[in-house]
């Protein structure tokens, strides 16, 4: 018998990972992510050494996904830039699940004034698409990766902050809540012991998501060359310096959107195996 | 009565609709100069329709809302003068069980964690071997102790309900219709449950109800509501109805023996709003014995061992 434990939630990744679409997905995520970690032991060339006589070479045993303008190996930026794309998003969704989930909790559970000024800032950044929100803040802190992180994870403190308070507010009126009111339990009590412990599975999964969703908004930012400042490679950069050669030497840009397209497909996937994964009551089926 | 355990003083409750766009807000009041006293050991069940106020009257016994008007006090001592502290160390002596068992349980606690949530909330430490005593106490293995509240039933999840009530040793507890959410079969369980535990451990229950039948079963006295008001206290469960309003809610329940069954309702007018409550006495328009007088002027509660608010008593 365990008092003290809250927990459905640990066994929902390998749930997840139960599902073909899951072990695809997280397969792929997985790959990735390993990539980035130890780009450094898994790549053959430095990233930013330049030969310029190996210019444009097509893939070949050399160099498999072939060279860029500058002649360095494609494979390996793409798989630097893996560490640029995944490290800025998810730091910057970091960012707006934290200060979403405080703002949108401290606006659901307390009401009031705060919350009508949380609602109205909130309303007026949704009514930006997050690009915009980006590229102005962007233009604001200037560019680079700290700005690229801060600018998208404003970007999609909007939504965070939404969720946060509808759910709060929602399970805010269950019955338990009252009940545990009933037994001398304060706000701090109420809120992180019965509040956020619900409110967080859906925040997870728009979290991941909405990982997705920062990964392609950081290619665009970078694509711009508001984004990493050369030579750190990113996936959007790596698309960018591909568009001056597009007929001459296609895979510059084909091969990185191809990254970038696989692994936000493969998020989405996952976040979908995630959902049925992470319903408490989908505990039932596996009985 | 000697040293009432809870006694309520001309208590009111007034809730208002917030202020909206070119809308002036309407108040109303739920509860209306309630006073009550019970005295240890007893079981005083509140009879009324739904939207009589008997829900907030419990709420306000607790001291879960904040009383418009009038006083709680609880063991001599002034719970809304009680500062957060004291208020919640008072919590350990007074607890309630929930109508709904379905959402009075936090679904993502085990059954251990909600049955133990009073001692986390009061930072006591949990004895050793309490869980399961208090599950086995009301009638559920100590197996369940693992199991989440939707691998349970309705019935088996008030009994957690109650369990987490119990956990601290309360002397007060109020039941707040712990039967209107399950199953005719299941009611009679809890009925009974709620019954023995009552006997066993000598407490004080406020039991709130719409079922006029079944508090006449197991209360010891009888306090009937309509529309945020007392209109009438039965001393004891079996006393013959005063007030036309208690004498149509008995009609209105159902007798075993279908030879017994009178007219089912007497009654053919709806509530009235009590956002806008009738001049006189609330029950007028749907009184069979209503005269000019009921219409104008509000009938109080009368004094002496069976009080009724009604100027033409039966």
């Amino acid at each position: 018998m365990k008092v003290g434990t809250f927990d459905t939630r640990s066994g929902a990744i390998a749930r997840a990972l139960a599902t073909p679409k899951g072990v695809i997905a997280g397969g792929w995520l997985f790959l990735v992510v390993f990539v980035a970690i130890f780009a450094p032991y898994l790549t053959p060339y430095d990233y930013d050494i330049q030969n310029l006589p190996n210019a444009f070479a097509p893939p070949s045993a050399a160099h498999w996904l072939g060279t860029d303008e500058f002649g360095r190996d494609l494979l390996t930026r793409i798989m630097y830039g893996a560490r640029t794309s995944l490290s800025v998003s998810s730091v910057a969704i970091g960012i707006s699940v934290f200060c979403g989930m405080c703002l949108g909790a401290a606006a659901g559970f307390f009401g009031g004034w705060f919350d009508r000024a949380v609602t109205v800032a909130v309303d007026l950044t949704w009514s930006f698409p997050e690009i915009l929100v980006a590229l102005i803040l962007v233009a604001i802190m200037g560019p680079g990766v700290t700005g690229t992180m801060i600018a998208i994870g404003v970007a999609y403190l909007a939504q965070f902050t939404r969720l946060t308070r509808a759910q709060i507010m929602a399970i805010k009126s269950e019955t338990f809540v009252e009940a545990s009111r009933s037994l001398g339990a304060g706000h701090g009590y109420i809120l992180f012991r019965h509040l956020l412990p619900n409110a967080l599975t859906p925040v997870i999964v728009a979290a991941m998501l909405a990982t997705g969703d920062a990964i392609i908004l950081e290619a665009t930012l970078g694509f711009f060359g508001l984004g990493a400042q050369p030579p750190t490679p990113s996936w959007g950069a790596l698309m960018s310096s591909g568009t001056a050669q597009l007929f001459k030497a296609p895979w510059i840009i084909i091969l990185p959107g191809v990254a970038v397209a696989v692994t936000v497909f493969a998020i989405n996937l996952f976040g979908d195996a995630l959902v049925r994964a992470l319903d408490v009551r989908a505990g039932l089926r596996e009985a | 009565m000697p040293d009432p355990l809870l006694r309520l003083q001309n208590l009111s409750k007034r809730f208002e609709t917030p202020n909206g766009f070119l809308k002036k807000p309407r108040s109303m009041l739920a509860v209306r100069d309630v006073s009550l006293s019970i005295a240890r050991g007893e079981v005083v069940g509140v009879v009324g329709e739904s939207g009589c106020g008997k829900s907030t009257l419990a709420r306000l016994a607790l001291c879960l809302l904040e009383p418009s008007g009038g006083s709680v006090s609880f063991d001599g001592a002034d719970l809304t003068g009680l500062r957060a502290r004291e208020l919640r160390r008072m919590r350990q002596r007074m607890t309630m069980v929930f109508q709904d068992p379905y959402s009075s349980l936090d679904p993502r606690y085990r059954i251990a964690d909600a049955v133990a949530e009073p001692f986390a909330v009061q930072g006591l430490p949990v004895p050793a071997g309490r869980i399961a005593e208090l599950l086995s106490k009301v009638g559920l293995p100590a197996s369940m102790a693992d199991s989440y509240p939707h691998q349970l039933s309705g019935g088996q999840r008030q009994r957690v309900g109650i369990a987490r009530a119990l956990a601290l040793n309360p002397d007060f507890v109020v039941l707040d219709e712990p039967t209107a959410s399950l199953d005719v079969s299941i009611q009679a369980q809890i009925i009974a449950l709620i019954q023995g535990l009552q006997a066993d451990l000598g407490l004080t229950y406020l039991f709130i109800s719409h079922d006029l039948g079944l508090v006449r079963y197991f209360c010891t006295r009888i306090v009937v509501m309509y529309l945020g008001a007392v209109v009438e206290e039965l001393p004891d469960p079996q006393a013959a109805p005063r007030h036309p309003y208690t004498a149509t809610l008995l009609a209105s329940t159902f007798a075993p023996d279908p030879a017994e069954r009178k007219q089912l309702s007497e009654l053919t007018d709806e509530v009235p709003s009590a956002f806008d409550l009738p001049k006189g006495c609330a029950f007028a328009g749907r009184c069979p014995k209503v005269t000019e007088r009921c219409r104008v002027t509000v009938p109080q509660l009368s004094d002496g061992e069976h009080p009724v608010a009604c100027f033409y008593p039966l």
